[in-house]
């Protein structure tokens, strides 16, 4: 017998007794009544040590702080405007000793949640590839107000499941020393958030 | 179908070599271990308090949790076949072990075949379980692990002693000293500050990270619906290893099986809470499959029973099936707390380990093991998905060989844990002295026992002391805070 074939009839022995079937109560909250998301997720993001910006001119500010610029092929092109530094658009693919040699990284997201402070990217429009967000050492993610929920059940209905998904709050961090926290170890050491839209 | 396929018991390093109260005399004594688990778990279990009061439907959440785990286990054979079928729809490649040795010949030969003889690891309890690192070096693979603290065990030759932060009984000096002896890239003038270290650890994997062409990685969950693997955690060595390299090889054992995508939405706010005492951890990973242009194209998923069926077989053992490794109950847990994860044997210490690993192995191979606890109820308290530890311990006690009257006893004691109420009376009655559990006495040692029970389980304490439950139970304290 394979050892597919094997396991299966296994747990099927070990279900000699019929367990009755489960209704799942599912009585916690799916959406959430909070006036105010977005200063909620501010306040969540800042909490994780995220820097956030407000408003799509502080854009131009930010970067022109940044020498060597990885994007996604479809980055917006007004979130681009007046960059004067170099800029590495992810066609071909770069590699990953190209990325190191980046000084930051500027994508959108899919959606944001608010009461945990996590920002969702699923390789949908302006987020490309998982490594792009990864190794260069600054991730300036833009975030619309029109992409902010409140509870995570609320993100969940708005996600492609078979894409690839990074789910992120607040930069890198470890706490395996004496429990203290430590921020940045091996993805970006310094998240910034730029968001932009109707109120926000 | 031919004969129905009697459940198996696991192996790996699931099993006691020493009886518990030997292993633990060792850490008991000592004192700087002692204070580094005291100090720890101590900061885990006020953060864990914090962030899980701003919770107003935790209990919903945990019922949700409980409910659909509970519902997993009872329709697994058909939720696996159909994560198998999504997932190889999405363009993985499903494996299926039996036990710990066939998990990793599977593992030995995909490595193999990737043409690599090293690979990155992704921190997972599944693949410690196996002993894949052993299995890997055998065969002439060099396994890195990448989180910082198993880094940390790895380069100190030593194994984990916590689920969530392995390096727990270390502090920040012995920890500065094991990279200054282990690691040759280690700066020379390497300080004691966690930042100093975590930079040193960041230096140290980078290279490995950009170049490595195999990763083994576990899963936290894995969605039947979909076919979609979950990997949570804080450092991004799990988003570098399952990100960058061409292959990725993941073990799963079979209980992580979530229904639906949707039932994310419970985990997802149960786990990070539970574990880290964390709104959310930094980084959670998913991936379905194969992504045409992004991350491995070659995806397999190693499918682990290892000693699972056997614990399913048991209605009453099953729950502990539910685990989803947060680590909650390990912190608060008194004989943990004294003992320390290494204590135990297996890598899943604490009281999940006292009834994870004897129903994993057979409870006649690890029959000290149940008795690893005060059954002071304070981890069914916390555990995110209910699981009733103390009635699963006291189920277990009565399995091992032990004579007809201490097995009487376990019954009758097991009967009054089913009932949180019962519970609860009889521990009030044995404090004032009054009632069935009997009177107790302050031994010259200071240790509160229990010295004789009534009928049936007289025969049990003329043997031995009962320990006397706490003073005030965690739910009294739980209840006045
Ligand atoms: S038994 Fe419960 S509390 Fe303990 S690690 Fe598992 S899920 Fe967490």
């Amino acid at each position: 017998m394979s050892a597919r074939d094997e396991i299966l009839a296994r747990l099927r022995t070990a279900l000699a007794d019929s367990p009755p079937p489960v209704q799942v109560p599912r009585r916690y909250r799916r959406v959430d009544d909070r006036a105010d998301l977005i200063a909620a997720l501010v306040d969540r993001l800042e909490d994780y040590r995220a820097v956030v910006h407000t408003g799509i001119d502080a854009l131009p500010r930010l970067l022109s702080g940044i020498d060597r610029l990885a994007v996604p092929t479809d980055v917006p092109a007004d979130w681009l405007a007046g960059y004067a530094g170099e800029l590495h658009r992810d066609a071909p693919p770069l590699s990953p000793a190209a990325l190191d040699d980046l000084d930051a990284v500027l994508t959108g997201c899919a959606v944001a949640v608010a009461d945990t402070g996590t920002i969702i990217l699923d390789a949908g429009p302006a987020q490309g590839r998982r490594a792009l967000t990864l190794v260069p050492d600054r991730h300036i993610c833009v975030v619309r107000t029109d992409q902010v929920v409140g509870l995570l059940p609320e993100a969940l209905t708005r996600l492609d499941p078979r894409a690839p998904q990074t789910w992120i709050s607040g930069p890198s961090a470890t706490s395996d020393i004496e429990l203290n926290r430590v921020e940045g170890v091996h993805g970006p050491r310094r998240l910034e958030v730029v968001l932009i839209g109707s109120g926000a | 179908m031919s004969h129905p396929v009697a459940p198996a018991t696991g192996s790996g390093r699931i099993r006691t070599p020493l009886p518990f109260p030997t292993a633990a005399k060792p850490a008991v004594a000592d004192t700087q271990l002692r204070a580094n688990l005291h100090r720890a778990t101590r900061t885990i279990r006020a953060k864990r308090a914090r962030v899980v009061d701003e919770v107003p439907d935790w209990e919903a959440l945990r019922d949700a949790g409980s409910a659909i785990k509970a519902d997993v286990q009872r329709r697994l054979p058909e939720l696996l076949e159909q994560f198998e079928a999504s997932a190889t729809a999405a363009g993985a490649t499903v494996h299926w072990a039996r036990d710990a040795a066939e998990a990793c010949r599977i593992v030995v030969a995909l490595t193999r075949a990737a043409g690599a003889d090293e690979v990155v690891k992704v921190k997972s309890m599944a693949t410690q379980e196996i002993e894949l690192n052993e299995a890997l070096e055998a065969a002439g693979i060099a396994a890195y692990e990448t989180d910082l603290a198993e880094l940390i065990v790895q380069l100190g030759d030593d194994t984990p002693s916590h689920i969530l932060v392995p390096a727990i009984h270390y502090n920040r000096a012995q920890i500065r000293e094991i990279f200054q002896r282990r690691m040759a890239d280690a700066p020379a003038d390497l300080s004691d500050e966690p930042a100093a270290l975590a930079e040193a650890a960041r230096a140290h994997l980078r290279r490995r990270f950009l170049s490595a062409r195999v990763a083994v990685s576990g899963a936290n969950f894995a969605v039947a619906d979909t076919g979609t693997l979950v990997v949570v955690e804080s450092e991004g060595n799990g988003r570098m290893c399952l990100t960058l390299p061409e292959t990725l090889i993941s073990v799963v054992g079979v209980e992580k099986l979530l229904p639906t995508f949707t039932d994310l939405e419970v985990f997802l706010q149960l786990l990070p809470r539970s574990s880290t005492g964390e709104r959310m951890n930094p980084y959670t990973s998913m991936w379905t499959g194969v992504t045409p242009g992004d991350g491995p194209q070659d995806v397999h998923i190693v499918l682990v029973d290892n000693g699972r069926s056997a614990v399913l077989a048991d209605p009453v053992g099953r729950p502990a099936l539910s685990c989803i490794r947060c680590s909650a109950c390990l912190n608060v847990c008194p004989v943990y707390e004294r003992a320390g994860g290494h204590a135990y044997g297996s890598v899943y210490p604490g009281p999940i380990g006292a009834i994870l690993s004897p129903q994993l192995t057979g409870v006649a191979d690890n029959a000290s093991l149940p008795y690893a606890s005060t059954l002071c109820g304070a981890c069914y308290d916390v555990c995110p998905v209910k699981i009733n530890i103390p009635e699963i311990l006291v189920h277990l006690r009565q399995q091992a060989p032990h004579p007809p009257a201490e097995r009487a006893a376990m019954r009758v004691l097991a009967w009054v844990m089913r009932s949180p109420r019962r519970w609860a009376a009889a521990l009030r009655l044995a404090r004032t002295g009054a009632g069935p559990l009997g009177a107790y006495r302050e031994r010259r040692t200071g240790a509160r026992t229990l010295r004789r029970l009534p009928w049936p389980a007289s025969a049990w304490t003329r043997s031995r002391d009962l320990p006397l439950p706490a003073p005030q139970t965690f739910r009294e304290w739980w209840g006045k805070q």
